[in-house]
């Protein structure tokens, strides 16, 4: 019973966190474009510096028509967001935020089951895109495809190399083993895995699957109300993921300079999580052919050379 | 063993886990092993397909769902749709890995059949021709030679596992018996060969997919303009860097 208890209270956990932290996120990249712009951003919404900008951006979508154009394919365009949105909250269950047992479900293969959720999430662009039967939405599928497997290995290559340091591929066995020289020792692989992890995510210089300005958004398109607005919280949960993973992979989660605890893991998610909004003030869109060489001559290189210094430093120091 | 391909690889890796473990161990805890084994066989007698315990109906129930998606995903005239399903029947067997306990195998599965052999086919039909709805000339006419194939290959499959695991039970209860440990160890320790076969196999289809992909100098595919020639390997990596450029320009 108290099992059953234990389980339901460490859900519940996690579920909060889903709901809270991609919201939080969404809040600040508001903020932070604004005032990296000159502007100020939103006001109004609930008094205090807009707080509540996008409790009302959510009751605006949940109000608005939910259109299925008449060419699409229906079953498919409809459950595309969920696609699209609950490996993140599945993800999350398995990332330690504290010393000890704070984690949703530790498992034993914890790093494959993170990396394997975050591609499922992909399938639901790759359905909306193409049930949407509209030109742009299919070019925005394809595109989203082409990019995931381009950065999908230099991910897979650097989340490798941390296994290999550390001996293990569960996330609280890695956190565990982990010393602060590892930072230097992995930095560049912690380099490849954020950027890949972006393009995957789609964000900015990466977010040529749904640029705005000549695909009209790409494999969303079509999606009004609640559906698009699911697909964006996907966006935002899916930096919170990867944030934390970064920080929890490459940064040492819970260990901090003075003390440990979940405190550090939150600081390290949110600075990380500012950088990615950072990015997207900053940096122009890359194209195509760019995206694809970036990847292919860049991260994949590079995500080799940090595995053959793990291994290398791991023969010497044992 | 080879032959048997790798998914069913997997589960022999499981399920050989008492016939290595007892045998071969040379650890301290081999002895215990073995009487473990021992009492597995003696059990196996005891136990019957009439008396299932929830795992095993579970496994049976989502066994079930993956066949009927297998099936739909080779009936349907939907070609996006094949794939979709393809997607239920590859996350059923993940969930089957689970059940049997391991874990590592399940979201391996995941990532590569799944995030990534799937995504390249919906890549590949999106890329050349994915209509919404029936596509009546999707059927090659082959059906008679595909299901023979099918058939002949499951009936290989099924009669190997079966006949090589009889009476074998799994005890899943035993902690770490699916873990990514115990997994690691029997795969670099007693299946290295059938290991380092299968990452020929892939170079090998690496090496053909960069045949078939690659231009000669006058810019058609490889497959057609490269047919007639057969002027040696430098020729065609010339060519294929000025076919490089070209695309670049």
């Amino acid at each position: 019973m108290t099992d059953a208890l234990d389980i339901t209270w460490r859900l519940l956990a996690v579920f909060v966190a889903f709901l809270l932290l991609p919201l939080i996120v969404g809040q600040a990249e508001h903020k932070v474009m604004a005032h990296m712009q000159g502007r100020l951003g939103p006001m109004s919404a609930g008094g205090f510096h807009g707080w509540a900008q996008l409790v009302a951006d959510g009751v605006k979508f949940a109000q608005k028509e939910d259109i299925v154009p008449a060419g699409a394919d229906r079953r498919v365009f409809r459950i595309a967001p969920a696609v699209a949105l609950l490996p993140y909250l599945l993800v999350l269950v398995a990332i330690p935020v504290g010393p000890g047992d704070a984690v949703g479900r530790p498992l034993d293969a914890g790093l494959f089951y993170v990396l394997a959720m975050m591609g499922v999430g992909v399938l639901g662009s790759l359905m909306g895109g193409w049930a949407s039967a509209n030109k742009y939405s299919l070019l925005g599928g394809v595109r989203t495809a082409a990019q995931l497997l381009a950065y999908e290995l230099p991910m897979l290559l650097s989340a490798a190399s941390v296994a290999m340091a550390a001996g293990t591929v569960s996330l609280v066995g890695i956190l565990d083993g982990f010393q602060w020289w590892w930072v230097p020792w992995q930095i560049a692989g912690a380099l490849v895995f954020f950027t890949a992890g972006l393009a995957e995510l789609h964000r900015p210089p990466f977010d040529m699957p749904v640029a705005d300005s000549e695909i009209i958004f790409g494999a969303y398109t079509e999606y009004t109300g609640l559906r698009f607005a699911l697909f964006l919280l996907a966006e935002y949960a899916g930096i919170v993921v990867l944030c934390a993973l970064t920080a929890v992979l490459f940064l040492g989660g819970w260990h901090g300079p003075v003390g440990s605890g979940w405190f550090w893991t939150l600081l390290k998610t949110a600075l990380l999580a500012f950088v990615v909004i950072w990015l997207r003030v900053s940096f122009p869109r890359l194209r195509e052919d760019q995206l694809q060489k970036f990847a292919w001559t860049v991260l994949v290189p590079l995500a080799l050379a940090q595995i053959a210094l793990t291994g290398v430093v791991k023969v010497v120091v044992s | 063993m080879t032959a048997t391909g790798p998914v069913p690889l997997a589960t022999e890796l499981l399920s050989a886990g008492a016939h290595a473990a007892g045998a071969q161990a040379p650890t301290a805890g081999a002895n215990a092993m073995r009487t473990h084994a021992v009492t597995l066989a003696a059990e196996a007698g005891g136990r019957g397909f009439l008396s299932p315990t929830g795992v095993e109906i579970a496994f049976l129930l989502v066994g079930l769902v993956t066949l009927g998606a297998a099936i739909v995903t080779v009936t349907t005239r939907q070609l996006v749709h094949a794939a979709l399903w393809l997607v239920v029947a590859l996350g059923g067997l993940a969930v089957e890995y689970l059940l049997l306990t391991a874990e590592f195998i399940a979201w391996v599965q995941v990532l590569i059949y799944v995030g990534s052999v799937v995504v390249l086919l919906l890549f590949g039909l999106m890329l050349t021709k994915a209509p919404i709805g029936r596509s009546p000339d999707a059927d090659s006419g082959n059906r008679p030679a595909a299901l023979a194939v099918a058939v002949t290959a499951a009936v290989t499959l099924v009669w190997v596992v079966v006949d090589a695991f009889r009476t074998t039970w799994i005890d899943l209860d035993e902690a770490g018996r699916g873990s990514t440990a115990a997994t690691g160890r029997m795969l670099f320790q007693h299946w290295v060969l059938p290991f380092e076969a299968l990452s020929l196999l892939l170079l090998s289809a690496l090496v053909g997919a960069i045949v078939l992909a690659r231009r000669d100098g006058n810019g058609t595919r490889g497959r057609d303009g490269g047919r007639g020639r057969d002027d040696g390997g430098n020729a065609d990596r010339d060519s294929g860097r000025d076919g490089v450029t070209e695309e670049q320009r």
